[in-house]
Formats: C-alpha cells, sequence, structure tokens
C-alpha cells in the first residue's frame, strides 16, 4: 500500500468549493499533466439512487450544492432538493419540519456550520421530537486546512453525542458512507453523520454489508495494542499498523464509526485481549472518541491508554497535510504515537 | 365543534357555522382554562395567552382543517405554535375538540405529565411541533408547506409568532426562504401584543414598522384587531389559495392579558401565579364577559 500517495494529509484542496473532482474530469495541473485522480464524492449520486426507490427522501444544503455534490442529486430528483443558501439555521429547523410531515431529509453543509452553528436545531428540533433528520457534515476537522478555525470542526463530535437519542457516525471513506446512508433509512431518530473532505482515500472496496450503527468494525487484527479510530483517520491508522508491523508490532484496527451509541463490548475486547488502546480523531482530544472511549475503560481493569487528536487549542494555518502532519495525525504520527504508548506500557 | 366523520369532506376552511357568541365563549374557556391550570403548576404565561384567545377560538373552533377522530390525518392543516409559552391556553382546545381526554389536564405540569409549559408534539396530540425555543416556529413551516408541495397536498400550514421573537435571526431567514420557494400555503400570524419581558418590544428591540419588513421580505401582509372575530375570520376566509404564491402574514394587533384588567399591558404578568382571592376575583371578572380594553400598546 502506497502511504503518501493517498494519504489524506497529501491531498490538495483545489477542488472545495467547486467540487469538480475526481467524479467527472480529471483536472489538469499547472504544468497541463492529469492531476491524480481523486475519489468521487458519492453524496449526491447515492442519494437519488436511494430516492429512486424511497419517495421520503428530501436533501436540502445551504449554498454548497457544488462542493458536497448534492447538484447530483438534484439534477435527478429537482422537485426533492431545496437549497436555503447561506442560512444553516433555518435549513435545519425547516428540515425537521419535512421530517414531521414524513419525509426523511439530508441536510448537507461543512461540519463546522452544521454540528457547532446549528447545535440547538439539531437539539431541539431534530433530536428532541425524534424526528429521522439526517445531518450531513462533511469536512470535518482540520481537512479545511488553511481556510481557519471558522471553517474547521474540531468540538462537534463532544456536541452531537451529549445530545439524548441522537445517533452520531463518522464515514471512513465513500463505501462507509454508501452503507450509513443506507442504513440511515430504516433507523428511527436523528443521525449526525460526519464526513471527511468526501473524497477520502478507499478503506472498504465494498459498501461493509454487515454495517450496523452502533456496532464497530474490527478491520484488522493484532496483539500488541488496539487502535481505535473514526472518520477521515481510519486509513491512516490502517497504514500506520502496516508500519508498526514492519517494528515487529501487532496492531488491532478498529473502526469506530459510531460515536453515540458507543460499541462499549468491542473496547472492552480490545482492552483485554491486546492490552493498550490508542484512540485516534481528527478532533479535541476533550470530548470527543477519545473521550468517548475513555468514559468505558475508566470502569474496566486499568491499561495503557491515550487519546489523540488535537489538543485543546485553534489550529495554526496552513495547508490540510501540514495540519495533519503538526499534529502527527497521519499514518506516521500514528504510528510513532503508538510506539509511545507501548513503551509506557 | 368539528362534527365531520369524513375528514376529506371537511368542507370550506370557514363552512364551519359557528356563531360569534360561541366563539368569545370559547375564547373565555381559554382564558379561565389557563387560569386553573396555571394554578395547578403554581406559575403560567397568563398575559400571553390571554392575548392570543381570540385567535386561538378563530383558528381552532372555525378554520383549520383539522380531525380530532383522526389527529394524525397527513392532508390537514399544520399548526405550529412558535410562542410555545402561550400552550397552556392551547391545550384545553385541544382537549375540548376531542384530542384528548380533558381530564388529563388535571395533571398539568405535574411529575411525568404530557403537559409541560411547552408542548411536546411526542406527547400531546394534535401537537403539530414542539416548540419552546423562540424562533424556530416559521422554519418549522417553511418545511410543513415545502412537505405539502412535494406530497401534493392541499393543507395550509398556520404559524403562530410571538412579537419578541421577531428580534430572532432565525425568524427572517425563514420570511426569506418563504417567499423565495413562493409558499402561499404558510401563513404567519403575529400576536402583536406589544409586550415582551424586559418591557415594549420598540423599547427592548423594536420591530416596526412590521407591516413593511415583512412586505420588503415578499410577503401578502394584512394587520388587523386581534380581538375582534369578524377581522380575523374574514381575513381567514380570504387568504389566497395554497400553493404558489406570496407567503401570507397577519399581524393581529392585541393586547397583552387582554380579559383581565389587572394584567393588561402590565409586564409583571408575562409569567405569573395567582393568589386565591385574586383567583376568585379574575375567575369572575372573565365569567363576566369582555370588557373593552383598558390598555392598547402604542404601534
Amino acid at each position: 500500500m502506497s502511504v503518501k500517495s493517498s494519504d489524506p494529509t497529501s491531498q490538495d484542496q483545489s477542488d472545495l468549493f467547486t467540487g469538480d473532482g475526481a467524479s467527472h474530469k480529471p483536472k489538469q495541473s499547472v504544468q497541463g499533466t492529469p492531476a491524480k485522480a481523486m475519489p468521487a464524492f458519492i453524496l449526491g449520486e447515492e442519494l437519488a439512487d436511494l430516492a429512486d426507490h424511497d419517495s421520503r427522501i428530501v436533501v436540502v444544503t445551504a449554498d454548497l450544492a457544488s462542493a458536497n455534490r448534492t447538484v447530483d442529486f438534484r439534477a435527478r430528483h429537482p422537485d426533492r432538493f431545496f437549497d436555503f443558501g447561506i442560512a444553516e439555521k433555518n435549513m435545519v429547523t425547516a428540515a425537521a419540519g419535512m421530517a414531521a410531515c414524513g419525509h426523511i431529509p439530508f441536510a448537507a453543509t461543512f461540519a463546522s456550520f452544521l454540528g457547532i452553528l446549528c447545535a440547538e436545531q439539531i437539539r431541539t428540533d431534530c433530536a428532541y421530537p425524534n424526528l429521522p433528520v439526517r445531518l450531513v457534515a462533511h469536512h470535518s476537522g482540520i481537512s479545511m486546512g488553511f481556510y481557519g478555525t471558522s471553517h474547521h470542526a474540531l468540538e462537534d463530535l463532544a456536541m452531537m453525542r451529549t445530545i439524548a437519542g441522537l445517533t452520531v457516525v463518522c464515514a471512513a471513506d465513500a463505501n462507509a458512507l454508501r452503507s450509513i446512508l443506507r442504513a440511515s433509512l430504516n433507523h428511527p431518530g436523528s443521525i449526525y453523520i460526519r464526513l471527511g473532505r468526501g473524497r477520502d482515500p478507499v478503506v472498504y472496496d465494498a459498501p461493509p454489508a454487515d454495517f450496523a450503527f452502533g456496532k464497530a468494525i474490527r478491520l484488522r487484527d493484532g496483539a500488541d495494542l488496539t487502535i481505535i479510530a473514526t472518520g477521515a483517520e481510519v486509513y491512516p491508522a490502517l497504514t500506520a499498523s502496516e508500519k508498526l508491523l514492519a517494528q515487529g508490532v501487532t496492531a488491532r484496527v478498529i473502526d469506530m464509526h459510531t460515536i453515540s451509541p458507543l460499541d462499549k463490548a468491542e473496547i472492552r475486547a480490545a482492552a483485554a485481549e491486546t492490552g493498550a488502546i490508542l484512540t485516534v480523531e481528527e478532533h479535541n482530544i476533550t470530548g470527543g472518541l477519545g473521550s468517548a472511549v475513555a468514559e468505558v475503560l475508566v470502569e474496566c481493569d486499568r491499561i495503557p491508554f491515550a487519546r489523540h487528536g488535537v489538543p485543546d487549542e485553534f489550529a495554526p494555518i496552513g495547508p490540510p497535510a501540514a495540519l495533519y502532519a503538526h499534529y502527527r495525525l497521519d499514518s506516521d504520527g500514528i504510528a510513532s504515537r503508538a510506539m509511545e504508548l507501548l513503551r509506557r506500557a | 365543534m368539528v362534527e365531520d366523520s369524513n375528514p376529506r369532506d371537511l368542507g370550506p376552511r370557514h363552512g364551519r357555522n359557528v356563531s360569534p357568541e360561541f366563539l368569545a365563549d370559547r375564547a373565555m374557556f381559554v382564558r379561565t382554562e389557563t387560569v386553573r391550570l396555571a394554578r395547578i403548576a403554581g406559575a403560567g404565561h397568563y398575559s400571553s395567552t390571554f392575548s392570543a384567545a381570540e385567535l386561538f377560538a378563530a383558528l381552532y373552533y372555525a378554520h383549520l382543517r383539522i380531525n380530532p377522530a383522526e389527529p394524525k390525518w397527513p392532508d390537514r392543516d399544520r399548526f405550529v405554535l412558535s410562542k410555545g409559552h402561550a400552550a397552556i391556553g392551547l391545550y384545553p382546545v385541544l382537549a375540548d375538540l376531542g384530542f384528548f381526554d380533558p381530564k388529563l389536564l388535571d395533571q398539568y405540569t405535574r411529575f411525568g405529565s404530557p403537559f409541560g409549559d411547552h408542548p411536546d408534539m411526542k406527547k400531546v396530540l394534535g401537537i403539530d411541533f414542539s416548540s419552546g425555543s423562540l424562533g424556530h416556529g416559521l422554519s418549522v413551516g417553511v418545511g410543513m408547506a415545502l412537505a405539502a408541495r412535494v406530497q401534493q397536498r392541499g393543507n395550509r400550514v398556520y404559524c403562530m409568532l410571538g412579537d419578541g421573537e421577531l428580534a430572532e435571526g432565525q425568524i427572517w431567514e425563514a420570511a426569506m426562504s418563504a417567499a423565495h420557494f413562493r409558499l402561499a400555503s404558510l401563513v404567519a400570524i403575529v400576536d402583536r401584543n406589544g409586550l415582551c419581558i424586559d418591557g415594549h418590544t420598540e423599547e427592548v428591540m423594536g420591530i416596526e414598522p412590521l407591516q413593511d419588513r415583512f412586505a420588503g421580505f415578499g410577503w401578502q401582509v394584512s394587520r388587523i384587531d386581534g380581538h375582534d372575530f369578524g377581522q380575523i375570520l374574514s381575513t381567514l376566509d380570504n387568504l389566497a389559495p395554497p400553493g404558489r404564491g406570496k407567503p401570507q402574514v397577519i399581524i393581529a394587533d392585541t393586547v397583552k392579558g387582554r380579559g383581565v384588567a389587572m394584567m393588561e399591558g402590565v409586564l409583571n404578568w408575562h409569567v405569573g401565579n395567582l393568589e386565591s382571592a385574586d383567583y376568585d376575583a379574575v375567575m369572575a371578572e372573565l365569567g363576566a364577559g369582555l370588557k373593552p380594553a383598558v390598555w392598547e400598546h402604542p404601534t
């Protein structure tokens, strides 16, 4: 597996606002050679496919239809697509109103403007009435790089996972997202679906067939420690496990896609069977995946444990690759962090 | 009372042959029940419910296309009480119409009751959306009106707003989108009682000129006396048909605390609790019927 060429930290962001990525023609680089093909952002196409067979589905966004490819849904189901302009709170509450009339609305925008800006609308208008609103929060964490803190979302998991009854799930890649979207049609209540850039490197060759909310996926087994990752950190966690193998360390790797409700049994099993746990997330280590796992481990026998993520600070300015490297959230960083944990053990 | 057995044959929206006397009696029922229930709770939003009493009565007894025998009827009109703190006056109406047993209200706000100060759609039949956080309701109405369009239904969505909550920015996001999407099926009703908690709206955070503001956002605007059944009903009867067109707002000038002289236009009665001597006096005053208002807000 080539790490550097497909690591999310090495991607540029030139497609952010046009959404004109690999789902269409490859872009030309400055030198005139075809740019590296990126995975397609499948959100709009997948929802359009599902909507062909499910009249409950409607899609709303807030002036980001190109960036999140909900334009692909609009092209096929124009009567079931509504762009609310830059008015996210109105969009989320209106989605709740549609859900109260029998629809399954998918509301998509940047994670910073969904989970953080609209936290109260999600809590009070979606989760409290237990309505089937699907909140698709893309460009999570620091994936927007130099756009800065206003466009980062390092707090949303902490905020969302304390909302009663709200399912919080992170997609590791396009196929994971497909499984999440499909499963969401038969899942009660509201769901916060957190994505990376939507064009994340491939973790799953096909949509995981046995996907279920609240049931973690064990991607690789190992005996020396367990790396529990979520969302865009699953891929670098996997590649980190290969680097560890070269050093004689075998790591179990878990895609903890659902942050709430958490798969506590899988965490307890990892603690008992591998004896050390490292959590990896592109989120403030306060309140996110690491904190959620810690809440389980504190009631288990003590084992070496570390939360790996962004410390309690606002990230500096820089390209995404530089930020992921700075916070050691790339595969090299994760591998070295795992070794530090094992030396502590 | 709604007598229709077949909800699809409810007839014209204004077709319930109810007399003005009956509506006036039901508006007074809203007030007396509010006083009774607030005593159970030990506190209640009297005055902002009294200002909406005639609006509740006109909507629920003479206008809305609803059927208590089929509370989830998909083609029903929706009513979103964005000013959720007036739920204390809406619950008795829903009980009276047959959505649930009126005896349930005797446990209003007591532990485990479905009835809180702000309404919960999961617990109370007839409540179309949970509310309480001001500024959200009009967005809910936008979503419901869009759903009606997608599902090709002919219902309307009514949303009652307080005047104080018009300071919330989300209201104007919703107002903009309702006009953009041409949601003629969306009808906003502003209970313009003039007061929010800290004082007169124009002193706390001015919302006038309200007609111009809604018109500027692309709405069809009516302004009426919100205690006059003639004006309320004729405005409701003459709404443009649901479909594509301007959303419609009825700015109903009302008196906060209307019906109880000591509460009319008095700030302290936004939330209050009547002690027993006052309770009896207020009930007697309401029982004698509505007198001319002692206070009118300057708008």
